[in-house]
């Protein structure tokens, strides 16, 4: 599959806020500071996902998951990272665990009015449904 | 309320980077079959904290800090001298002035000239001995 260049780079303003927040306020920071920083990013991504996906096939698994990437951030020496990341992975789950139950509940009330509809939204991997506020993309992820 | 300030805009989102598009990245890996939607998650929020963790420590140990700025030369100082970074050393580049890496270039073929001309007279030297 071929990607175009800008596919694999990470939003420009998103980059830009995060490293903003992180760094004393007023810090100046250049273009091609904050360029380098987002291909950077790019990089570690790939970096970590060939990592995590070597603990996987160490696994016999097809499907990274949380434990192959905490297990990643290990070997990379990132350890520092694990500890908010569990953290903020428990929040993760509960939200999604929260938007799982309000769909459900939706469904139900559809159901008394168009059974057959909403069973099929229902099969649809309810669990592997991603949600994201800002873009409204809905993608399955692949199985 | 927590939970509430993570659905909203901005700094209290739970993660910032979209995660479709990180998505994208992890698949252009041709060995990942699939990925699961907490390893999705987790790997957005590790780039996110690397990425802070990046330009703090780049900062803190760069020069730029001298005009109150992050430039370009303190990420690649820290590419070079901080090993959890090395990775990112042959994307950030240390960066010289073009005459600089011209004179460079000149050196280097010099040298290769006067190598050359050292080889070639130890292979006459050792004939002679041979003789």
């Amino acid at each position: 599959m071929a990607e175009r260049p800008e596919d694999l780079n990470l939003p420009n303003a998103v980059i830009t806020r995060i490293i903003k927040e992180a760094l004393p306020d007023g810090v100046n920071i250049s273009k091609e500071a904050r360029s380098a920083i987002s291909r950077a990013a790019s990089v570690f991504v790939l970096y970590a996902t060939s990592c995590a996906n070597n603990f996987a096939m160490k696994g016999k698994r097809k499907t990274l998951n949380a434990g192959d990437v905490l297990s990643a951030m290990e070997e990379m020496e990132f350890q520092r990272f694990i500890a908010p990341l569990k953290e903020s992975l428990e929040v993760y789950r509960r939200e999604q665990k929260g938007k799982k139950e309000a769909r459900k509940d939706k469904d139900k009330k559809a159901d008394s009015e168009e059974q057959d509809k909403s069973r099929e939204e229902e099969n649809d991997d309810d669990d592997e449904r991603m949600e994201e506020e800002e873009q409204n993309d809905e993608e399955e992820l692949d199985n | 309320v927590g939970k509430m300030a993570a659905r909203l805009g901005g700094e209290n989102r739970l993660v910032s980077l979209p995660l479709s598009r990180i998505r994208v990245i992890m698949k252009s890996s041709p060995e990942v079959s699939s990925i699961n939607q907490d390893a999705l998650f987790l790997t957005a929020k590790a780039t996110e904290l690397f990425v802070q963790y990046l330009a703090t420590y780049s900062y803190k140990h760069g020069r730029g800090k001298e005009k109150n700025a992050l430039t370009y030369s303190d990420l690649s100082h820290t590419a070079e001298e901080c090993e959890t970074f090395q990775f990112l050393a042959d994307i950030l580049p240390k960066k010289i002035l073009a005459s600089k890496y011209l004179k460079m270039l000149e050196k280097e073929k010099q040298d290769g000239e006067v190598a050359a001309d050292a080889e070639e007279e130890e292979e006459e030297e050792e004939d002679e001995d041979k003789t």
